[in-house]
């Protein structure tokens, strides 16, 4: 088994720490993992991406040819890396952000509306957190508990996050579940 | 004890390992994509009782290393390609006192000061020496994650066996991809070997000096060139490293070294499924370059497909070590874009294929 995931969006969209998420829950499951990072010089706006490779055998490179998943947190990043994705890969969209679709027929497209959710589970602020709830549930690269503990890890020193993030990361996975 | 399994990039984790081999004093200067270990270090240093000082210059830095060392220290700098430049006249003059340090370069894209994408355009000025003078420094080239850890406490060690400096070769996506890592524990200081040359006030025993300029008449740094050249001579015979995979039955040999090698291997595996069996030959230290091991194995698998992240610069260590006798082909990629394991197997068809669509033949 290997995924490869990539992350992208805008800087300050919190697009590397879902990618920090995986990366630590799959180390708490055993898998052994890289997480690759690339942005701008700046902390806020310009784009973000990261390629999350997961896999239960030793891997070789964190570089990936064509992710399994694309995670596009807006329209550039989909518009960037749609064309990468596999044949019978899935593309998470930010339905909230961007009413644009791939052109591509070949591949699973699954809108998440990350600021209505987020906002009944308690913050909209957790959209990241609802997103990356989405696509672990969806893809079944992690379990909620497993997810949970990957978040804890990755915002490790920030425990008063915890609450809300759980609340966030488990409204996502109920909307992987349903569709709602 | 060893650590738990631990998440770290690259940069922090030779930091950590540095801190475990033994290392307490630590001077930097700060440039991208290499910063996390500094910064990791500013905080780590202290809880050990070592020191961290950020110089005020790459030249600063480099020359507090030379000093920490000659009283006898563990000690290690680390920058990116522009600042490496910076401090290889310290570097030969280390050499030239033969002062053990670590010097890491996580490499970025040149020539000038290029950009902070990942690159691996230094190999000349690693192994070839990147200062003035007659002088080797062995180089390692780990491939990231685990093999920074024990490549970082092999370093230490190389460089108080051989009284050298020791360069460990990295690179900006090395320095900043994150991966599962294990430490061993922390070495005990006091069971490395008495440094007798070591400058700490001669209070009781004879005085000693170390000299980096040798104007005697009588031959004196002719001698002391001669005794450098046996000691690299040693290092030769005795530091090869590289690792070898897939080379059963392989129709082609890969050669490739640090992030290029996993993204050729990667390749690789992708290419079984093709029924195309090529072998990966990784050169672990790059100088010590391991001419024996691949010669042998180029008279087995007389074709040699070499991959670099800049426009060919190992690739002629690969022609010292092969020769004639195996069809040499070579492909690069300059600084500024990283290339996927897709791009690699492209030029592996094409070089078995013989197309010569991707990639180049090497005159001999």
């Amino acid at each position: 088994m290997i995924t490869r995931t990539i992350f992208a969006g805008f800087g300050g969209q919190g697009v590397l720490l879902m990618g920090y998420v995986l990366t630590h829950g799959a180390m708490h499951k055993g898998l052994d993992v890289t997480y690759f990072p690339s942005y701008g010089a700046e902390m806020r706006g310009g784009t973000a991406n990261c390629t999350v490779t997961v896999s239960d055998k030793k891997i070789a490179s964190p570089v990936a040819s064509n992710p399994d998943i694309l995670v596009a947190m807006n329209y550039p990043s989909l518009e960037k890396f749609e064309s990468t994705v596999v044949e019978g890969g899935t593309v998470f969209l930010n339905s909230s952000l961007f009413e644009e679709r791939p052109s591509r027929d070949n591949i699973d497209v699954v809108p998440v509306p990350i600021i209505d959710l987020a906002r009944e589970a308690g913050s909209e602020r957790g959209g990241n957190m609802v997103m990356i709830g989405t696509v672990c549930a969806k893809a079944g690269l992690l379990s909620l508990e497993e997810t949970i503990k990957g978040m804890e890890a990755a915002l490790k020193g920030k425990e008063k996050f915890f609450k809300a993030n759980q609340k966030a990361i488990e409204r996502g996975f109920a909307f992987a579940a349903d569709g709602k | 004890m060893p650590s738990e399994k631990m998440l770290m990039n690259g940069s922090q984790t030779v930091g950590e390992a540095a801190v475990r081999a033994g290392c307490r004093y630590y001077f930097g200067y700060p440039i991208t994509p290499q910063n996390e270990l500094p910064e990791y270090l500013s905080a780590r240093m202290p809880e050990v009782g070592g020191t961290f000082i950020q110089g005020e210059s790459e030249v600063a830095s480099i020359n507090m290393v030379l000093g920490a060392s000659v009283a006898g220290a563990r000690t290690m700098t680390s920058s990116s390609s522009p600042g490496i430049s910076l401090k290889q006249e310290g570097i030969s003059y280390m050499a030239g006192m033969e002062l053990p340090a670590v010097i890491v370069n996580m490499m970025r894209g040149g020539p000038g000061l290029g950009n902070i994408a990942p690159s691996a355009a230094d190999y000349f000025q690693a192994t070839r020496g990147g200062a003035h003078g007659d002088y080797r420094t062995p180089v390692l080239a780990p491939a990231g994650g685990q093999e920074l850890v024990d490549l970082t406490f092999e370093a230490f060690d190389l460089a108080d066996k051989y009284r050298n400096p020791v360069m460990l070769l990295g690179d900006g996506l090395m320095g900043q991809v994150m991966e599962p890592v294990v430490f061993p524990d922390f070495i005990d200081l006091k069971d490395l070997p008495e440094k007798d040359w070591a400058l700490r006030g001669c209070k009781g025993r004879e005085a000693r000096a170390i000299f980096s300029m040798i104007l005697g008449q009588q031959g004196e740094l002719y001698r002391h060139n001669l005794d450098l050249q046996k000691k690299y001579d040693r290092i030769t015979a005795e530091e090869q490293r590289w690792e070898t995979k897939y080379a059963e039955d392989a129709e082609l040999i890969v050669v490739a070294y640090g992030t290029a090698a996993r993204i050729a291997e990667s390749a690789i595996e992708d290419l079984k499924a093709e029924g195309i069996n090529a072998g990966l030959f990784r050169p672990i230290s790059l100088w010590p370059f391991p001419l024996p091991a691949l010669r042998e194995l180029s008279k087995e698998i007389p074709k040699v497909a070499v991959f670099e992240l800049c426009l060919g610069q190992m690739v002629e260590d690969v022609i010292l070590s092969v020769g004639e006798r195996a069809e040499i082909y070579f492909h690069g990629v300059p600084g500024g874009l990283i290339p996927t394991p897709a791009e690699v197997a492209e030029f592996l068809r094409s070089t078995v294929k013989g197309d010569g669509k991707v990639g180049r033949r090497m005159e001999v």
